[in-house]
């Protein structure tokens, strides 16, 4: 059982004081030697005793092997040289962090956080901080910081939250990747992170699923969705020739509420006569190189992309529902892996599917009953890095309007959460980042605090039964954690779910009730 | 004395200049490989422009997050301005090639606002030294320096108050001493303690003013999550260092063709 509180629900999100210390235990597992060198890495394991389990440690010479690291990032990074220098310690963004308001703890404050490399910073490149470190804050690198390191850059989600608030916009997300990025490098890999990337290389997506797995799910899909409505709803996969490449996160294929996402996504398809497939070799759309801020190693997974678009000969890239991946979609993938002057450049590349179901609906190419969802009363999750990080449609705050709108294409009852709980200023699901393991299982459960305080309010307000996202990490998260604040995990749903539920196919027959 | 204060100035405004220069060269050579703006962001320079000018001008993000940090904040930084624009009639030669600015610089409201700017000077460094003290997050992360550069700035707007309200200084010698430092040509400067008081405390800020905090000065305008344009899907985007990568992206070995596939291509 678990050895903490689950922090009480309150009528309104309460600033706490903040304490000291109170999240300093709680780390990752370290990444074995292994699976850091699988990635360009560095590990070194320890185990004098080998009836005991091993110690995965600093590599030798790590102390200055960090403050080259530090140096390489900051000649690359513009946003990392940046804010290490002008930060005014204003204190904007220190009742900002979804972490800090559930743990209290002071280093959980988003300025707090990045001192934890900026005194390292101040100490070993700039003038103030060589020779007057005490005036300024600047720390000496030792093994004691880079535990709170890895202890408070693991207890961040890379949200952007506290970003929208700096005045001099000041992006944590960007300094947890560098610290993450400069801790990978001197063998504090994160053993979550790092494995699943791992996996998408040897086997091509986060959870592991080889083709013959993945084909067989597929097919499992279709038998399902053709016994329960009598339609023959395909789920191709490796389609050469198909118009459509869907890359969507590998949770799609296995967990709830998300593959009923997969469903709606499918059923879409088939009501516009969509050619599309998946693709074994793109079985992921998820890219957790972001979450390690390595550019190399999300570059290396979004290949995987492009390489499965030629393969097939697609005209087009859609992606499915997945927060951080529509980050690296949106905003990197051309960068990384384009340009995609082989694709049709008569649509966005890649495509939202809230993009492409929207503009289905609106054309009237969908045949719906609302009604459907009538014992429903939905509100929307906006998950951080679709709302913060990347665009859908042609309007800024894009991102905001089309996935409501798809929800009020096919559910009469919607509310929206308090103001400043959604659109840019919406609140992590508290799992995001990297940071979706059990290892941090008590971060999550109070990283949660003020979308379940929003959620709840909204609930007992507005009569809201079930929140609806569109991000494979936010769903997991939610679906195991929400129950800890007395929620019910069927509460959570995909926002194609409720699509797939209005949806009314040609030569569909609902089961009997 | 003159003399002393002389070098300092001069030393200090070339730190300063240099140290400036020399950060926003920095900034300017790091290259952003990603595009990282915090959206929903403008998709057009146009559009950034607006945005960075609402942040430099309104300080609007501060004004979302804490608005008695943005009361205090803004009152501080447009007066400070003022104050600063009022300032430089005592470097501006009416003949010579800044002559054109002296209408602006001697309008009333420079020259009457600049001397009760010291008011919202002070108002708004009081404010933000309170807050340093009394709010417990705040506090949390103040270091020495935090708390010295609230008071050395409080130091500068308190002579200058002595100076406007209460011990006149001769401007006129002031503005002769200044104007003698720009032509070399050094002159005597006029008695009060309060004015060496003043005059040492900026060439304090211009020694500390590169090599601290003050940075969130020419760090306000590179922020690449505030000046980049939202274009990521429309236009590609790629930084110097990352060009390289481009050449090797496809050598990885799981992207290479399956030995089946290689010998049917062969065949």
């Amino acid at each position: 059982m678990a050895d903490y509180e689950v922090p009480e629900v309150k009528e309104y999100a309460v600033v706490p004081m903040p304490k000291d210390d109170v999240m300093k235990h709680l780390n990752p597992f370290v990444a074995k030697p292994e699976f850091q060198e699988a990635l360009n890495y560095v590990g070194k394991k320890e185990q004098p005793d080998p009836k005991e389990m091993p110690k995965y440690v600093l590599v030798d010479g790590w102390h200055d092997k960090a403050i080259d690291k530090m140096g390489d990032l900051l000649g690359k990074y513009r946003s990392l040289q940046v804010f290490m220098d002008s930060c005014v310690k204003c204190g904007a963004c220190t009742d900002k962090c979804h972490y800090f308001l559930g743990t209290q703890d002071a280093k959980n404050m988003p300025v707090a956080r990045q001192d934890l490399l900026r005194s390292v910073y101040r100490r070993y490149f700039t003038f103030a901080g060589k020779y007057f470190p005490k005036l300024v804050g600047a720390k000496d690198l030792t093994e004691e910081v880079v535990d709170d390191w890895y202890s408070y850059f693991h207890q961040c989600s890379e949200c952007r939250r506290c970003a929208v608030f700096c005045p001099y916009g000041i992006d944590t997300a960007e300094v947890t990747m560098a610290a993450r990025e400069i801790m990978a490098h001197i063998g504090k890999g994160q053993k979550y992170s790092n494995e699943i990337i791992g996996k998408v290389f040897t086997i091509g997506n986060n959870l592991g699923l080889p083709e013959k797995a993945l084909a067989n799910v597929l097919e499992g899909l279709e038998e399902d969705v053709e016994y329960d409505i009598e339609v023959p709803v395909k789920f191709p996969l490796d389609q050469k020739g198909a118009d459509i490449l869907l890359v969507t996160p590998s949770a799609d294929f296995f967990a709830e509420p998300h593959i009923d996402g997969l469903i709606g996504y499918a059923k879409v398809f088939h009501a516009t006569n969509t050619s599309w497939t998946l693709s074994s070799v793109a079985s992921e759309a998820a890219n957790f190189g972001l979450f390690i801020g390595s550019y190399e190693n999300m570059q290396r997974i979004s290949m995987r992309i492009r390489e499965a678009a030629l393969q097939l000969g697609v005209k087009r890239i859609v992606y499915g529902e997945c927060g951080h991946a529509w980050r690296v979609g949106y905003s990197f993938l051309n960068t990384l892996a384009g340009p995609f002057d082989f694709l049709d450049q008569n649509y966005p590349i890649p495509q939202h599917i809230c993009e492409f179901t929207l503009d289905k609906l609106e054309k009237g190419e969908l045949n719906i009953d609302k009604s459907r969802n009538d014992e429903m009363t939905l509100t929307f999750h906006d998950s951080c890095n679709v709302a913060r990080a990347s665009g859908m449609g042609n309007k800024p705050g894009g991102q905001f309007e089309i996935p409501r709108a798809v929800i009020k294409a096919v559910c009469n009852n919607f509310v929206d959460m308090e103001q400043d709980t959604i659109h840019d200023a919406t609140f992590c699901c508290g799992g995001g980042g990297g940071l979706l393991t059990d290892d941090l299982m008590e971060l999550r459960v109070k990283g949660i605090l003020p979308r379940a305080t929003a959620l709840k309010n909204v609930v007992e307000e507005g009569g809201v039964t079930h929140m609806a996202a569109i991000c494979a990490i936010c769903k997991s998260q939610f679906t195991k954690v929400l129950p800890y604040y007395g929620f019910t995990m069927d509460q959570i749903v995909s926002v194609h779910q409720l699509v797939s539920n209005a949806i009314i196919l040609e030569g569909q027959v609902d089961p009997e009730d | 004395m003159s003399t002393l204060i002389a070098v300092l100035l001069s030393l200090a405004t070339l730190f300063m200049l240099g140290g400036l220069i020399r950060k926003a060269r920095q900034y300017r050579a790091t290259p952003a490989p990603l595009k990282i703006p915090v959206t929903p962001a403008p998709k057009t320079t146009g559009g950034v422009v607006v945005r960075m000018a609402k942040e430099v001008i309104l300080f609007a993000s501060l004004f979302r997050s804490s608005k008695w940090t943005w009361i205090f904040g803004w009152i501080f930084h447009v007066s400070l301005a003022l104050a600063f624009v009022r300032h430089l009639r005592y470097i501006i030669d009416p003949d010579g090639m800044f002559g054109f600015m002296m209408p602006v610089i001697g309008s009333w409201l420079v020259q009457t606002g600049g001397k009760y700017a010291v008011f919202g000077m002070v108002f708004g460094l009081a404010g933000l030294l309170a807050r340093r003290f009394l709010v417990a997050r705040v506090r949390y992360i103040s270091a020495p320096s935090d708390y010295l550069m609230l008071i050395l700035i409080l130091a500068i707007a308190i002579s200058g108050f002595v100076m406007s309200f209460i011990s006149h200084v001769d401007i006129v010698g002031v503005k002769m001493f200044m104007l003698g430092i720009l032509s070399f040509d050094l002159q005597a400067l006029p008695e009060g303690t309060a004015l060496v008081v003043h005059l040492l405390l900026v060439a304090v800020l211009g020694f500390v003013l590169p090599i601290s905090k003050l940075l969130h000065i020419p760090g306000v305008f590179y922020a690449p999550t505030r000046n980049q344009v939202d274009n990521p899907r429309e236009k590609r985007h790629i930084a110097d260092w990352a060009k390289p990568l481009d050449e090797t992206r496809g050598n990885y070995p799981e992207l290479q063709p399956a030995p089946e596939a290689a010998e049917e291509t062969k065949a």
